[in-house]
C-alpha cells in the first residue's frame, strides 16, 4: 500500500444533498487535506454517512460540487470505504478479497501473495478459508477492511465501523486504522463515539443538520471547541 | 393379482414399456428447464436490477404468468406449430420438440419471476459494496447469478416439479403418441381412462420417486453449498 498525496485535498463546495423537502447536507463545504486520521462526528442525522458517500461518488449532490487536488473526476482506484454494516459476499475471507483485487484490475499472479498480506494485516490469517459470512461481527468488519484495502486506496473512509461491536472488537478495528494511517493511506472516519474519536483523530469535523458546524485539528478541539453546537456535543448533551 | 403388486412388479423388472415412458418424460422435462433457465435467469436477472418505464406491470405479470393454465399453453402453442401456424412449417407437432417448447413456455416465468426476487433481494444487500468496487454491470450479474446459485436452485426446481407434473400443455401438442410423445403424466391420464391401472400405479410412483430424490438431491447440494460458502 502506498500513499497517493496527490489526490488531496478533497474539497466539498457548498454540497447540497436534498431527500424531497429535507437538506441532508446543506450548501456544506470542507477541505480534507493528507495526514493524521479526519473524525467526522455529529449525532445521528447529522450527515455523515451521507458526506463520506459523497465524496465516494455513491451519491450526486443535489447541488455543488467535490474535487479530488483540484478535479470533479475521480478515479475509481484512488478511494475504498468500509459501511457501518458491511455485506460479506456468499464466498470465503479470502475469496471476498480475492473479488475486491479482480475489481481493481490487479493481475492475478499477485492475488496470494496480496491476499496473505492483507489477512495479516487484519490479524485474520487463520480465516481465509472461512465463509465470511460465518465471522463474527468484529471479524467481518475487519474483513471488509482488508477488502477496501485491496484497491490500494489513498484514502480509505470508514462509517462507524465500530458501532456495534464490543470493546476488543473495536480496539483491533482501531489498531488496524493506526497502522493504516502509519502507512500513508489518508483515513476519514465517521463516528459518534466521542472516545473513539479522542484516540484516532488527527482532525475532526463537527456535523449538525448538514452543516460543518467546526473543523479544527483534534487537540484544540477537545480542548477549546469555538462553538456552541460542538461544546454541547462534547459535554454529552443533548444536540437537537 | 392387485395393480399395486403389479405396479412394484413392473418397476422392479424394469419393465421397458414403463422405463421408455420414464426416459422420455425426464428427457422433455429436463430439456425445458435448461432451456427455460437459459431464458428465466438472465431475464429475472435485466428486470432485477433495471429500472425502466412498466417495469411494475411486468413484474406483476411475470408473477401472474407463473399460474399459466397448461391447456391454454398447449391451446397457444397447438397454434403456432400447427400446419397452418407461423411455425408450422417447422413441422414440430406432436413430437418430443413441440412438448418441451411447451413445457418451457409453462416453466419460464416461474424460474424468472423466482430468480429476479433471489437477485434482486441479493442486489439490494450488495449494492453499496459492488458499487464501491466500481464492479461492471456484467461483473455484477454475474456475481450476484454466483452468489444466489442455491437459492436460484430452488428456482429451479420450482420449475422442473411444473414440468414433471403438468399434463395439459404436452397432451396437446404431443398428442400421447405410444412409444413417441407418451410421458409419464399422459400415460397415467390415459392408462388410467382405459382401466390399466397398474402401469398408471406404477408411472405415478415413479414419477414421485423422481421428484423426491431430485429434490433431496438439490436440497444437500444447497446445504453443502451454504456450509461451504456461507
Amino acid at each position: 500500500m502506498r500513499a497517493q498525496p496527490a489526490d488531496l485535498p478533497i474539497q466539498f463546495e457548498s454540497v447540497t444533498v436534498s431527500a424531497g423537502a429535507v437538506n441532508i447536507l446543506d450548501g456544506l463545504s470542507l477541505v480534507i487535506g493528507a495526514g493524521a486520521p479526519t473524525m467526522v462526528i455529529g449525532p445521528n442525522g447529522a450527515g455523515k454517512t451521507t458526506l463520506l458517500r459523497v465524496a465516494m461518488g455513491l451519491i450526486a449532490p443535489s447541488r455543488g460540487v467535490v474535487t479530488w487536488d483540484g478535479v470533479a473526476a475521480v478515479p475509481p482506484a484512488r478511494r475504498a470505504i468500509v459501511f457501518q454494516r458491511p455485506a460479506m459476499l456468499r464466498r470465503s475471507a479470502a475469496d471476498n478479497i480475492r473479488y475486491a483485487l479482480n475489481a481493481a484490475g490487479i493481475p492475478r499472479g499477485r492475488h496470494d501473495a496480496r491476499i496473505g498480506e492483507l489477512l495479516a494485516l487484519v490479524g485474520l490469517d487463520a480465516f481465509g478459508t472461512r465463509p465470511a459470512r460465518r465471522l463474527s461481527g468484529g471479524e467481518q468488519q475487519r474483513l471488509a477492511l482488508a477488502r477496501a484495502l485491496a484497491r490500494d486506496p489513498s484514502v480509505l473512509f470508514l462509517d462507524e465501523p465500530t458501532a456495534s461491536l464490543d470493546p476488543a472488537a473495536t480496539k483491533a478495528v482501531e489498531d488496524i486504522v493506526r497502522a493504516v494511517a502509519a502507512r500513508g493511506i489518508k483515513v476519514v472516519m465517521a463516528t459518534h463515539d466521542l472516545g473513539e474519536a479522542r484516540r484516532l483523530a488527527g482532525d475532526v469535523v463537527v456535523l449538525h443538520r448538514g452543516r460543518v458546524v467546526e473543523n479544527s485539528p483534534a487537540d484544540e478541539f477537545f480542548r477549546s471547541p469555538r462553538t456552541a453546537e460542538a461544546r454541547t456535543f462534547l459535554a454529552g448533551d443533548l444536540l437537537l | 393379482m392387485p395393480p399395486e403388486t403389479s405396479a412394484l412388479q413392473m418397476i422392479l423388472t424394469a419393465d421397458p414399456t414403463l422405463w421408455a415412458i420414464v426416459r422420455l418424460s425426464l428427457i422433455v422435462s429436463l430439456s425445458a428447464v435448461v432451456l427455460a433457465a437459459l431464458i428465466g435467469i438472465p431475464l429475472g436477472a435485466f428486470v432485477a436490477l433495471t429500472r425502466f418505464r412498466g417495469r411494475e406491470g411486468f413484474i406483476v405479470l411475470l408473477n401472474a404468468l407463473m399460474g399459466l393454465p397448461p391447456v391454454v399453453v398447449g391451446l397457444a402453442v397447438y397454434l403456432l406449430l400447427s400446419r397452418a401456424g407461423p411455425l408450422g412449417p417447422l413441422g414440430l407437432l406432436f413430437t418430443p420438440a413441440a412438448m418441451v417448447v411447451a413445457q418451457t413456455v409453462l416453466v419460464t416465468p416461474i424460474i424468472a419471476a423466482l430468480s429476479r426476487q433471489t437477485i434482486e433481494d441479493l442486489w439490494t444487500e450488495y449494492r453499496d459494496e459492488l458499487t464501491a468496487m466500481d464492479v461492471g454491470p456484467f461483473a455484477r450479474v454475474a456475481t450476484l447469478i454466483w452468489d444466489g446459485r442455491f437459492s436460484l436452485v430452488v428456482a429451479l426446481l420450482a420449475g422442473f416439479g411444473r414440468a414433471a407434473a403438468e399434463v395439459g400443455a404436452i397432451i396437446i401438442v404431443g398428442g400421447n403418441i405410444d412409444g413417441f410423445t407418451r410421458t409419464m403424466t399422459t400415460a397415467i391420464a390415459l392408462e388410467t381412462s382405459k382401466g390399466d391401472l397398474p402401469l398408471a400405479i406404477g408411472l405415478g410412483v415413479v414419477l414421485i420417486g423422481i421428484v423426491i430424490i431430485i429434490n433431496a438431491l438439490a436440497w444437500m447440494l444447497r446445504r453443502a453449498g451454504e456450509r461451504m460458502a456461507g
